[in-house]
């Protein structure tokens, strides 16, 4: 058979949905999945049709792997493209896909081109008979099958058998910025990537308080933001020093509020540089009643110093339900590197749990915040992590 | 950069790191290999071996194995008579403070069956000779103790200890895990009755990957890792030319008048920083029984880890013997098995000296040991 080539096909998700907007959704998307495979050099992608197909690739596993992490794609397909004029090549085609496997099978065709001249149903019932006549160890099961082989008549023939689901949602960039406030635990990486896939661009700020954590904690954590960018392509992360607000925190503030007033101060600076970066969102890994600050009372008392929505994907998680999300995002196991948390200085023995936001405002005027804050900003640093950088983390 | 952690590793010699250069452009053919051009090699290994003998008052009484390091002659050493004589001999002692690199090969062997007997330290951090003699049994096949305690620096009499251990059981191998002592509290190990010896060239400003093991007349030991029968079937794998010969270099090179002088500057700095601060202990033993390198200071208010990386930002490096964790605090169980006080435990830190340590370095290191430790007090938790 001449004309014969092997490619990715890509199926697209919610993107279906938008009206107007569907075209500014579609080119996002396919910017996004030309960036997710521009590290195999000769990969093309393209979209025609309502499909978007990668050539030049193959059917590498790899390629596969990074387009299924690529959100607003549904599902991946390698497949094989054919010229359509002989129905013949195509029920041979189908054979030879379908020569190695076992038991239950079902064709499904579908027909863009209204002009070819059999119908869909037709079409299945066509190949289905070949591939069944060409594999005993086959049978036909229309409700349940083992196999699902798809037949899509377009400009040319596609014949595929193998789906891998991918994570849906809507391409990065889609719908807006915002800054994630990203520890090194468990919860943030989650929470960035839950939003990220809404379509979110995210960029990040950490808060390093040096001595009391080390470079190694730093690094985590810059570790954590290369393994996101396989979802959330380029991030930008902000590092701010923050050891000199928790120390004035320490002697001028009761012991019990110490974490929720760090809280208020993490969360003004990192709506300051939220705003300072266009961004129009906050993202916490915030889960209710996790710890202490995480309380409603203590949320509604972090929730009181921002303007701007703060989103907390994980809100109604259990820890065991972050967890999962985590490792199958591959987070995890950076995340529980044990450097985080060497500091116990500035945890109070008994936080409160059901802060009074008025209490809180008034233990802030013991210290000049503003002041603080500013130096804080000044002296953070940043750094850009791109698509393609998890390859520098090291897992084992 | 003020270096005070030269019990984790040196910085090499400007010699040595010649010699390790010169080695990989002259002696790069395997010395192994059956031509003439191999003896060369051969030689310059020999040479080397006779070099480290000497450098232990060895010579005649056995030879030495060249190792990957200090790890894997402890390991050598104590798997390789396990495995040799577990027919007959089923007993292990070593003592609560040794490196992990013999507790965990101990703790391997319990698993696959051996009885293990681990004996405590007193205050000092030493073993008592009479105390290890008395856990000896008619199947002991191994008594592992370490001459110089990594953490603290305490010295156990190791020639006494293999005179009891011998004394009570003829047939029991005594192993000296040597890592810190070599060189920096010399030993004639003909004079003694240490069976193996094991050490590590870059804790005395070699290079890393090669260490040795010495290995006296008579002792049966199985090869653990198993190839071509390098040195003398103990340690196979094509040895590591550059850097035996390197090591053997820095072997030549130590002048014994620097270990006076690095006691000098570690009382030095100990003096330094006690009149700067209160809430200073010296955990471990006294200035005169303690090597000449290791000072371990505990300091109340303080966790040692901040402290660290505090000094660390000051240029000034140090080591903390203890883990730590918030969930688990892990103090350091050396200092806790000689009864450091909780006071002072968490609050503990290692200075270890080397032989590019000066004078110049005591005053701005106990300085700025000082300001962070007085800095970190005042937020020292509640």
């Amino acid at each position: 058979m001449e004309n014969v080539e092997k490619l990715i096909l890509i199926r697209f998700g919610e993107i279906h949905l938008k009206g107007q907007n569907r075209p500014y959704f579609e080119n996002m998307l396919q910017r996004r999945i030309r960036e997710a495979v521009a590290f195999y050099e000769g990969a093309r992608v393209s979209r025609h049709d309502g499909r978007y197909f990668v050539r030049g690739a193959e059917h590498n596993p790899e390629v596969i792997e990074k387009i299924c992490r690529v959100f607003g794609v549904h599902s991946v397909c390698p497949a094989v493209q054919m010229p359509k004029d002989s129905f013949e090549d195509i029920c041979e085609m189908a054979c030879e896909l379908m020569k190695d496997e076992k038991g239950s099978f079902k064709v499904h065709a579908r027909r863009s081109d209204k002009r070819y001249p059999m119908g869909s149903p037709e079409i299945a019932a066509k190949v289905g008979e070949a591939v069944l006549n060409a594999n005993e160890n086959l049978h036909v099961d229309i409700k349940n099958p083992d196999t699902r082989l798809e037949v899509e008549i377009r400009d040319k023939a596609f014949l595929y058998s193998k789906v891998y689901m991918a994570r849906g949602g809507m391409p990065v960039g889609s719908n807006g910025k915002a800054y994630v406030l990203l520890s090194g635990g468990i919860d943030s990486p989650v929470a960035a990537y839950m939003t990220a896939k809404r379509g979110v661009h995210i960029d990040a700020v950490h808060f390093d308080s040096p001595p009391y954590t080390s470079a190694r904690s730093r690094q985590k954590v810059i570790d954590l933001a290369k393994l996101l960018t396989d979802y959330c392509g380029s991030i930008r992360l902000h590092i701010v020093p923050f050891t000199e607000i928790q120390q004035e925190i320490y002697e001028k503030c009761p012991d019990e509020e110490l974490t929720i007033l760090m809280r208020r101060s993490m969360m003004r600076i990192a709506q300051a540089i939220a705003i300072e970066g266009n961004g129009t969102a906050l993202v916490t890994g915030e889960s209710i009643g996790q710890v202490a600050s995480q309380t409603l009372e203590s949320l509604a008392s972090t929730n009181d110093v921002c303007a701007l929505p703060v989103i907390r994907p994980l809100i109604c998680f259990d820890k065991s339900e972050i967890m999962e999300v985590a490792r199958d995002i591959g987070t995890y196991e950076t995340s529980i590197l044990p450097y985080e948390d060497c500091c116990t200085v500035f945890v109070p023995r008994h936080p409160k749990t059901h802060p009074k936001i008025e209490d809180v405002r008034k233990s802030e005027e013991n210290v000049d915040f503003a002041a603080l804050e500013a130096r804080a900003m000044e002296q953070a640093t940043f750094m850009d992590l791109h698509l393609g950088d998890s390859h520098e983390v090291e897992q084992y | 950069m003020i270096y005070l952690d030269n019990s984790a590793t040196t910085h090499a010699r400007a010699e040595v790191i010649e010699t390790v250069n010169d080695a990989m452009q002259k002696f790069w053919i395997n010395p192994s290999a059956a031509y003439a051009q191999a003896l060369d090699v051969e030689k310059a290994l020999d040479g080397a071996r006779r070099t480290v003998l000497r450098s232990i008052g060895g010579a005649q009484a056995g030879t030495v194995v060249f190792t990957g390091g200090g790890t894997e002659g402890d390991n050598l050493s104590i798997i390789g008579a396990a495995n040799a004589r577990r027919a007959h001999f089923n007993h292990i002692i070593t003592t609560a403070i040794e490196h992990p690199a013999v507790l965990r090969t101990v703790e391997f062997l319990e698993r696959s069956g051996f009885d293990v007997t681990v004996l405590p330290v007193n205050e000092k951090g030493c073993v008592i000779p009479e105390q290890v003699a008395e856990a000896v049994r008619e199947d002991t096949c191994i008594v592992s103790v370490m001459h110089v305690n990594n953490e603290v620096g305490s010295v156990n009499d190791i020639a006494a200890i293999a005179e009891a251990v011998k004394a009570k059981n003829p047939n029991t191998y005594v192993h000296v895990d040597a890592v810190q002592a070599y060189l920096r509290v010399p030993v004639e190990l003909a004079k003694t009755k240490i069976d193996l010896y094991s050490a590590s060239a870059h804790k005395v400003h070699g290079p890393k990957g090669v260490g040795f093991l010495f290995i006296r007349k008579g002792v049966k030991l199985d090869g653990v890792q198993l190839g071509g029968g390098q040195e003398m079937g103990l340690r196979s794998g094509t040895q590591n030319v550059p850097g035996i010969l390197g090591f053997a270099k820095a072997v030549e090179l130590w002048d014994p008048a620097d270990n006076d002088r690095m006691r000098g500057l570690k009382e030095k700095l100990f003096a330094e920083i006690s009149s700067r601060l209160d809430g200073v202990r010296r955990n471990g033993p006294s200035a005169e029984e303690s090597a000449p390198h290791v000072l371990n200071v505990g300091f109340t208010g303080v966790r040692a880890e901040t402290l660290l990386h505090a000094l660390e930002d000051k240029d000034v490096l140090v080591a903390t013997g203890s883990a730590c964790s918030s969930k688990h605090r892990k103090v350091s169980f050396v200092l806790d098995q000689m009864g450091v006080p909780e006071s002072h435990i968490g609050g503990s830190i290692r200075l270890s000296f080397g032989i590019f340590n000066t004078e110049d370095d005591i005053v701005p290191a106990a300085e700025a040991i000082a300001s962070a430790v007085t800095l970190l007090r005042r937020f020292k938790a509640r």
